[in-house]
């Protein structure tokens, strides 16, 4: 169970293959990573803020819920902040169970619960201006299935 | 005493990331009454607490919520992590 909150960039490749190493018990490892997508409004970088005081310990209560609803070996969630250009690494969750199904839903709700209870507020800056993220209905729709 | 951190565009708005505030507010919603009555940028900022989050002492937390012991108060729009 690991969480990190950073600036710094991280290598999803050195990241996968130290997680879970050496573990017999583990059959199944998913991983998600999110990246920093244009979405056509030409944008420069994107800028994420968040609750210094607040982050690492509300993402380790939502990798604890997660470890408790489902059989994970581990689990690693990494999440940067400060100034991104589009395609750099904004996160990454990685999920390690003796099954694929554990690993594949609990990596879900860590990206659900991440994208709407983790303090992190993105705000796009664009070649027409700057603008905060809007959360949508349908993340917060997302937490309801679980 | 209380501290009173804001992010995202609370902060733009209230044009401040974090304040020390002598107050007597018994809940948030009272903290939030009390700030409005401050000046228009509080009251602008506030107006619609519907598109508000609030945390006490780092815990996600509502505008009913007691403020009797707390030392942080932190109001910031719904959370776009992920």
């Amino acid at each position: 169970m690991t969480v990190r909150v950073q600036q710094a960039t991280f290598d999803i490749g050195r990241e996968v293959s130290g997680f879970a190493k050496g573990r017999s018990d583990v059959g199944a490892i998913v991983t998600f990573t999110g990246v920093v997508r244009d979405v056509g409004d030409g944008l420069r970088h994107m800028l994420i803020e968040h609750y210094p005081a607040m982050t690492q310990n509300a993402i380790e209560k939502i990798e604890a819920e997660a470890a408790q609803r489902w059989s994970l070996g581990d689990s690693l969630i990494i999440h940067r902040f400060g100034p991104l250009e589009p395609g750099e690494l904004i996160m990454m969750v990685a999920t390690a169970a003796p099954h694929r199904a554990d690993a594949f839903q609990a990596a879900e709700f860590l990206m659900d619960y991440l994208k709407s209870r983790a303090p992190f507020w993105k705000k796009e800056v664009t070649r027409n201006g700057e603008a905060w993220v809007c959360a949508k209905e349908e993340d917060e729709d997302a937490l309801r299935r679980w | 005493m209380i501290d009173v951190v804001y992010f995202a565009w609370v902060r733009e708005r209230i044009g401040l990331p974090k304040e020390r505030i002598e107050t007597d507010a018994r809940t948030v919603a009272e903290l939030v009454a009390e700030l409005r009555r401050r000046e228009p940028r509080y009251d602008a900022a506030f107006a619609d607490v519907s598109a508000l989050r609030v945390a006490v002492d780092q815990q996600l937390s509502d505008f009913d919520a007691s403020l009797a012991g707390a030392r942080e108060v932190a109001f910031f729009p719904p959370m776009t992590g992920g």
